[in-house]
C-alpha cells in the first residue's frame, strides 16, 4: 500500500539533513527562489498522498468512461440499488465526520476523546465494508451475479475496486490507531492529517460512484 | 550543523552487502538496479527481434539448431506461426514497457534526480525500493509466460480483444495472456510508486536557489514523465481489470455476441450467446489513452538528455531554454488528445478522426521548436567529439527522420492505406524506439562516472555508435518502402505456402537486406555490453567533473557516496548551461558559482 509507505517517511528520512520536517528542510530557510517552501509544496508527504489520489482518480475516470460507453449498448438493463447501500453510505459519511471530530480533539490535546472518536471512525469504516458485502449478498439472493448483465458487472467491479482501496485505508487506519495508542503522534503536528486526506477522498469517491451507478 | 548531519547520514549508510547493494534504499543503487535489469531485458527482447527478422528474411530456410534450442517454437527447424506471433508480441511489450520506459525513466531518473536538483535522496526512499522490488517480479512474470501453458501472449503488444479476451482464441491467449496482464499490473504499480517519488522530489525537495527555471532540461523531462505516467497508466489498469473479468469471470465488457471459435459458436447451455453487447473498441480507447502518453514517457527523457549533452559538448548554453520547456510541456499536454490517431481504421466518425488528426499535426510545432533549438545550439559551435555527443546527434537525426513520417501517419487520409504496414514499423522504430534507445546510450556514456565512478572506453563507445547508427538506419529506413508497397506488419513469412502473398514476393530482397542489417545491429550491441561491464569494473577512475560540465551533479564525488555530497548540499546560483561565458576564468561556470557573470547569474 503506497500510501502507508508515504506516511512512514515522516519517521524515516535519515538521509537528508533536517530530519524530514518541512520547516527544517536543508538549506532552504524560506524566501529563496527555489523550492516552494510553503503550503503543500513544503509538505512532501501530503503532496505525495495527493499525487497518489490523483492517479487513483484517473483509475476511476477510466472506469467511468468505460461505463459510459458500455451503457450506450442495447443490452443494458438498469439495476435497482439494494436498499442497504443507503445505510452503508450513511456509515461511511459518518466515519469521515467522526475522523474530523477526532482530529479536532487531538489538536486540542484531548487525547482520551480523540482515541474514542478514532475508534468510532474505524468501526464505521469496517461497518461500511461489511455492508458492501451485504449488498453483494442481497443482489446474489436475487439471482444477479457478476456476469448477469453489464450494469451488475460494473456494480460488482466498481464496488470491489472501491472496497479494496477502503481495505487498504483500514490497514493504514490500524497503523495510525496503534501509533495513537503508543503516543508516537504529536497533537500539535496532527499526525492524522495524511490518513484523513485519504479517508475523506474514499468517502467522496463512494458518493461519486453511487451517483454514476444509480442516479445519472 | 548540516555538515555534522551529513556525516551522520554517512554513518547511517548500511554496511552489510545485502542492505547496501540488494535491498538498498539509496536512489543511486536503485537507479543502477533498474538500469541493469532493463538492459538485460533489452538483450532478451533484442534476441526476440533477431528471431522475427530471421523468419521474415528467410522464410523458406530451416533452423535445426534453433529448433533444438527452442523446441516449443520450431517443428523440424521451421518456426511455427504461433511462435512468431508470440515473438513480436513479447518483443514489443518488453521493449516498450520493461526497457524503454524503465532504463531512461526509472534508471536515469533515480540516479539523476537528487543529484541534479540537490537533495540527499528521493522523497520516499522506502517506496523507491519497493518500486524496484515490484518491477522485478513483473519482469520475471513476463518472461515466465514463455514457459507456461501454450506459450506467451500472442495478441500483439496492444492486446486487442477478442484475441486477448477469449482464452481459446490463439495458443497464447491462455495462461500467457493472463501473465501478460499480471506482469503489466506489476509494472504499472512500480511505475506509479516511482512517479510519485519523481514528482514529489522535483517539486518539493530542491536545494536552495534551484528554482524551476534553473532545472536542467533532463529534470523537466522527468517531471513531465511522472505527470504523464500518473495520469495515463491508470487508464490501462482500468482496461486490464475489465479484461481480466472478461477472460475469467464471464463478463462482457469487450466481447460482443456472435463469437465463433474454431467453427463453434460460443453459447451458454441454454443457447443464448456466452457474451453479448461488449465493445472491443472500448479496450482500444482505454489502451491508447495510455498508449500515446506512453510514447512520450519513452521519448521525453531522451530529449532531455540530448539537450544537456549537446550543451556540454558544444560548450554553448542550450538555445531557447524556456521554449524547450514550453515545447516539452505542450508535447505532454497534447499527448492526451491524440490517442484516436491509433484508431483511424476502427470505423470512427471521420469528423472525430479529423479532430484527432489536427491535434496530432499540432505536435509537430513543439517538436520542430526542439529540433531548431538543438540546431541553433550546434550552430557555430566547436563540438568536442566524445561518445555522448555522437549519441545525442543520433537522437536529433532519428527525431527528425522519424518525426517526418509521423506527419504522414497523423493524417487519417494517409494513415488508412498505411495502417498496419511496415511504414508504421519504420516510423515508430526510428522516432520512439530509436530516439529513446540512443538517448539511453548517450546518457550511459555521459553519466557513467556518477553511476560507477569510472569512465567508459571511448574507442569502443564510438565503434558501438557507428555500427549501431548505420545498422539502425539500414534496418528501419527500407521498411518505409516495403510499407508503402503494402507489406503488412505482423504477418508470418511471405514465401511459404502458409501466409503466401504473391505481391510481396518482389519485396523479399529488401527483407533480406533488412534482416542482415538487423543482425549487424544486434551483434554490435555486444560492443556495448563488453564496454559497459569492462568499464564498470576496470575503466579508468573518473574525476569529479570529467566533462567540465556546469550542472549540479558534477559537484559530487564520482561516484557520489551515501547522501550525495560529503558536506552541506551546495547552494545554486545559476542555470546549468553557463558555457563559454565571457570574462569567466574557465569556459564553464558551475551552477554553484556565485560570481555575477553570465546570462542567468544573480538573484534570478
Amino acid at each position: 500500500m503506497p500510501a502507508e509507505a508515504l506516511e512512514d517517511r515522516a519517521k524515516e528520512t535519515p538521509t537528508h539533513s533536517g530530519g524530514g520536517r518541512p520547516e527544517s528542510r536543508c538549506g532552504a530557510p524560506g524566501g529563496d527562489p527555489g523550492p516552494g517552501g510553503t503550503g503543500i509544496l513544503g509538505d512532501p508527504a501530503l503532496f505525495g498522498v495527493c499525487a497518489f489520489l490523483g492517479t487513483v482518480t484517473m483509475l476511476f475516470v477510466g472506469m467511468t468512461s468505460a461505463y459510459m460507453v458500455r451503457r450506450a449498448s442495447a443490452d443494458w438493463r438498469p439495476l435497482a440499488p439494494p436498499a442497504i447501500l443507503w445505510l452503508n453510505t450513511g456509515a461511511l459519511l459518518a466515519s469521515s465526520a467522526a475522523l474530523e471530530v477526532a482530529r479536532r480533539r487531538f489538536r486540542g490535546w484531548d487525547l482520551p476523546a480523540a482515541r474514542t472518536w478514532v475508534a468510532v471512525t474505524g468501526l464505521l469504516g469496517a461497518l461500511f465494508v461489511a455492508g458492501q458485502y451485504g449488498a453483494w449478498r442481497a443482489l446474489a439472493a436475487q439471482g444477479i451475479f457478476l456476469a448477469s448483465n453489464p450494469h451488475s458487472s460494473f456494480f460488482y467491479v466498481l464496488t470491489g475496486l472501491h472496497g479494496l482501496h477502503l481495505l487498504g485505508g483500514l490497514a493504514w487506519f490500524a497503523a495510525v490507531a496503534s501509533r495513537l495508542r503508543r503516543m508516537t503522534l504529536t497533537p500539535g503536528e496532527d499526525g492524522l492529517r495524511l490518513f484523513a486526506v485519504y479517508w475523506h477522498f474514499l468517502a467522496g469517491l463512494w458518493v461519486y460512484l453511487l451517483l454514476v451507478l444509480f442516479v445519472l | 550543523m548540516a555538515h555534522a548531519e551529513a556525516h551522520a547520514a554517512e554513518a547511517h549508510a548500511p554496511q552489510a552487502f545485502i542492505w547496501k547493494y540488494v535491498f538498498s534504499k539509496d536512489h543511486k543503487v536503485i537507479g543502477v538496479q533498474y538500469y541493469v535489469t532493463a538492459m538485460l531485458m533489452a538483450l532478451i527482447a533484442g534476441l526476440l527481434a533477431m528471431l522475427i527478422r530471421l523468419q521474415v528474411g528467410f522464410p523458406e530456410a530451416t533452423w535445426p539448431t534453433l529448433g533444438k534450442l527452442l523446441p516449443r517454437g520450431f517443428s523440424d527447424g521451421i518456426m511455427s506461426p504461433e511462435f512468431y506471433a508470440m515473438l513480436f508480441t513479447m518483443h514489443g511489450t518488453i521493449m516498450v514497457f520493461f526497457v524503454l520506459s524503465t532504463a531512461p525513466v526509472s534508471g536515469f531518473g533515480n540516479v539523476l534526480i537528487p543529484l541534479q536538483v540537490g537533495w540527499r535522496d528521493m522523497a520516499f526512499p522506502f517506496l523507491n525500493a519497493l518500486s524496484y522490488w515490484t518491477f522485478l517480479p513483473g519482469c520475471i512474470i513476463i518472461l515466465a509466460s514463455f514457459f507456461v501453458g501454450a506459450g506467451a501472449a500472442a495478441g500483439g503488444w496492444t492486446s486487442y480483444p477478442p484475441l486477448s479476451a477469449l482464452q481459446g482464441a490463439v495458443p497464447g491467449s491462455g495462461t500467457g495472456q493472463t501473465l501478460w496482464i499480471v506482469g503489466m499490473v506489476f509494472f504499472i504499480a512500480s511505475f506509479t510508486m516511482g512517479g510519485l517519488n519523481f514528482l514529489t522530489t522535483i517539486l518539493n525537495l530542491r536545494t536552495k536557489g534551484m528554482s524551476l527555471t534553473r532545472l536542467p532540461l533532463t529534470m523537466w523531462a522527468m517531471l513531465l514523465v511522472a505527470v504523464l505516467g500518473l495520469l495515463s497508466f491508470p487508464s490501462l489498469v482500468a482496461g486490464c481489470i475489465l479484461l481480466l473479468f472478461d477472460r475469467h469471470f464471464g463478463t462482457s465488457f469487450y466481447l460482443p455476441s456472435g463469437l465463433i471459435l474454431t467453427n463453434v459458436p460460443l453459447l451458454n447451455p441454454d443457447g443464448t450467446p456466452l457474451h453479448a453487447g461488449g465493445s472491443p473498441l472500448l479496450w482500444q480507447h482505454l489502451f491508447w489513452f495510455l498508449g500515446h502518453p506512453e510514447v512520450y514517457i519513452l521519448m521525453l527523457p531522451a530529449l532531455g538528455f540530448t539537450s544537456d549533452i549537446l550543451s556540454t559538448f558544444c560548450r554553448k548554453p542550450i538555445f531557447g531554454y524556456k521554449s524547450m520547456v514550453g515545447a516539452m510541456v505542450s508535447i505532454g499536454a497534447l499527448s492526451f488528445l491524440v490517442w484516436g490517431h491509433h484508431m483511424f481504421v476502427s470505423g470512427m466518425n471521420p469528423y472525430l478522426g479529423m479532430a484527432f488528426a489536427v491535434f496530432t499535426m499540432l505536435i509537430a510545432v513543439p517538436s520542430a521548436v526542439k529540433v531548431f533549438n538543438w540546431l541553433a545550439t550546434l550552430w557555430g559551435s566547436r563540438i568536442q567529439y566524445r561518445t555522448p555527443v555522437f549519441w545525442a546527434l543520433g537522437v536529433v537525426s532519428l527525431f527528425i527522420s522519424g518525426g517526418l513520417s509521423g506527419i504522414w501517419l497523423g493524417q487519417s487520409a494517409v494513415d488508412i492505406p498505411l495502417h498496419d504496414t511496415y511504414f508504421v514499423v519504420a516510423h515508430f522504430h526510428l522516432i520512439m524506439a530509436g530516439a529513446a534507445l540512443f538517448g539511453v546510450f548517450g546518457a550511459t556514456a555521459y553519466w557513467f562516472p556518477k553511476m560507477f565512478g569510472r569512465m567508459m572506453n571511448e574507442t569502443l563507445g564510438k565503434a558501438h555508435f557507428w555500427f549501431t547508427f548505420v545498422a539502425y538506419y539500414c534496418t528501419f529506413f527500407p521498411m518505409h518502402y516495403i510499407g508503402i508497397a503494402g507489406h503488412m506488419r505482423r504477418i508470418y513469412a511471405s514465401g511459404r505456402p502458409i501466409g503466401y502473398y504473391e505481391f510481396l514476393e518482389p519485396l523479399q530482397e529488401i527483407n533480406v537486406f533488412i534482416t542482415r542489417s538487423a543482425l549487424v545491429l544486434g551483434a554490435s550491441q555486444l560492443l556495448f555490453f563488453v564496454n559497459f561491464f569492462w568499464s564498470a569494473f576496470k575503466g579508468p577512475k573518473a574525476s569529479e567533473n570529467p566533462w567540465n560540465a556546469a550542472g549540479l551533479e558534477w559537484t559530487t564525488p564520482s561516484p557520489p557516496g551515501h547522501g550525495n555530497w560529503p558536506g552541506e548540499i551546495p547552494e545554486v546560483h545559476r542555470w546549468p548551461y553557463d558555457y563559454s561565458v565571457p570574462d569567466a576564468p574557465k569556459d564553464f561556470v558551475p551552477q554553484t558559482d556565485p560570481a555575477p557573470i553570465g546570462a542567468r547569474a544573480g538573484g534570478h
